[in-house]
């Protein structure tokens, strides 16, 4: 693999960077939002235990 | 019409999504590293040198901005005229992951004119309208926001984005003819040096599945957001 | 007279009445025009230059004051129901309030714009060709304008998003209209620019009262 970027290599690596952080994040945070919902969802299914 | 309205229900949506998504993110996963290992192993050998690189992030990402739109317009075709039940939450769900993506073809694309032309930002025609295609989404998810009602905030979204999806072409056409106007014939996009297609294919379709990745768990997410919010209001 | 012209006519007084919303914009016009120079710099070559960009956003700001009010106002009496059930279908009065607000609005602007084109030493035939321009696209910032308020109709601070919404969908009037004057500057004719603006603002006009009173019926609908 060609890793040689000059001189260019100043442009392309925040591209990716960015790039990389900005879809990962997102993947990151859509599966915590699945996650927290899943768990109040489930917390609200359990059956009522006769609080007030 | 029918075949579309037996995945309204969320409850066949949910079975469906959840058999198709492990697929989606596992092939979205191997597109892209195989994207990456095709273009970084590639002799840089040709005008543009390694530069090229930089358009396997940029094109993927700008054209699933205007994909993601086109998606969001068809959903909301089907909620205004077929109201077909998911669509508003489709919609809705897909927003902000088609503004994610305008803005990384945005800084993609700068990154990409600097070396090119000199400047970071270049008012061409690809450019500037992915800058007002941005502002379109904006437009769009603050109005989801704005409208308390839910059923009236999805046909507001829904009429807005059909709208914007009218006005795209006309837009394009003017900031063209704009671009012209007064750059000449400089259009940053137009000459693409002979690049690899292999790498630039498999990165369209990472990035292509990552998105119906990412857009079913936010539709399931907000599914299960409904049906906790129905739980609450049904009280103890 | 036909409820059409009742309902233009009476839109029309009340723009007049409730503050003037034509002093209001025409004052916002000149003061825009004021400040770019102090912003800019007084090199009138370079104010030449941008004139008709300046002066056609400063348009559409201008013209953009007084939209949020456009359905809101009948639709916090009232009115706006009264209005839906009666035998004009609710297209022509959406209709009937753009070429209320335009008539307020839009032809003061274009009116007034020569006045100010003198303060960015603009010549005599650009100036032209920036009135003609503003007389034809300012019908298509009422219409398109016309669509934000209808869908911003419910909100109380809905004036913040109605901007947002439209001044994109805007961008093809500013691009025509300014080049047209560009065009006029280089010696170059103008007539393709503002056909293509004539073009835009007659489907403007004739589209958005569709999607105006489809956004109106939403919200009475509740």
């Amino acid at each position: 693999m060609n890793f040689d970027m000059s001189p260019y290599g100043a442009y392309i690596w925040p591209a990716y960077a960015i790039s990389a952080l900005a879809l990962i994040g997102t993947t990151a945070w859509t599966l915590a939002a699945w996650r927290r919902a899943k768990a109040r969802l489930e917390a609200l299914e359990k059956p009522a235990r006769g609080k007030p | 019409m029918n075949w579309l309205f037996r995945y309204a229900n969320p409850h066949e949506f949910m079975r469906l999504s959840g058999m198709v998504l492990p697929f989606a993110a596992i092939g979205a996963a191997l597109c892209v590293l195989a994207a990456l290992y095709l273009g970084f192993s590639a002799p840089s050998d040709y005008q543009q040198g390694r530069t090229v690189l930089i358009l396997y992030i940029h094109v993927p990402a700008a054209i699933m901005a205007m994909t993601v739109y086109g998606a969001l317009a068809v959903c909301s075709l089907l909620s205004l005229v077929w109201r077909h039940p998911l669509s508003d939450t489709a919609a809705r769900a897909a927003a902000p992951l088609g503004a994610l993506f305008t803005a990384l073809g945005l800084i993609t694309g700068s990154l990409w004119g600097k070396p090119m032309w000199g400047t970071y930002w270049v008012w061409d025609a690809r450019l500037t309208s992915f800058l007002l295609l941005l502002f379109l989404y904006f437009g769009y998810m603050a109005l989801w926001n704005a409208i308390e009602d839910e059923t009236r905030a999805a046909r507001a979204a829904a009429i807005l984005a059909l709208v914007g999806a009218v006005n795209i072409p006309i837009i394009k056409f003017s900031v063209n003819w704009w671009n012209t106007l007064h750059q000449g014939e400089s259009i940053m996009s137009g000459e693409v040096a002979p690049i690899f297609l292999a790498p630039l294919l498999l990165m369209m379709a990472g990035y292509g599945l990552l998105f119906l990745t990412l857009w079913m768990v936010r539709i399931r997410t907000a599914i299960l957001e409904r049906r906790a919010r129905n739980l609450m209001q049904a009280g103890p | 007279m036909s409820p059409f012209a009742t309902l233009l006519w009476r839109d029309i007084k009340l723009a007049a009445r409730s503050g003037g919303s034509a002093a209001l914009a025409l004052s916002f016009f000149a003061l825009v025009a004021t400040l770019v120079p102090l912003g800019v710099g007084a090199d009138l070559r370079l104010l030449a230059r941008v004139a008709g960009g300046i002066l056609w956003v400063a348009a559409i700001l201008a013209a953009l004051l007084s939209l949020d009010r456009l359905f809101q106002g009948d639709f916090e009496d009232g009115s706006l129901d009264l209005i839906a059930l009666s035998p004009l279908p609710l297209e022509l009065t959406s209709l009937a309030k753009i070429a209320a607000h335009w008539l307020s609005t839009g032809l003061p602007l274009t009116l007034l714009s020569p006045l100010l084109a003198l303060l960015f030493n603009l010549a005599p035939g650009p100036t032209l060709i920036l009135f003609v321009s503003l007389l034809v696209g300012t019908p298509a910032v009422s219409a398109v304008g016309a669509i934000g308020a209808s869908l911003t109709l419910s909100l109380k601070r809905g004036g913040l998003i109605l901007p947002l919404i439209i001044l994109p969908l805007l961008s093809p009037a500013v691009i025509f209209g300014a080049g047209a004057v560009s065009l006029g500057l280089d010696g170059l004719p103008a007539a393709n620019a503002l056909g293509l603006l004539a073009a835009f603002a007659f489907a403007a006009v004739l589209l958005s009262p569709f999607a105006a009173a489809a956004s109106v019926r939403l919200n009475l609908g509740g």
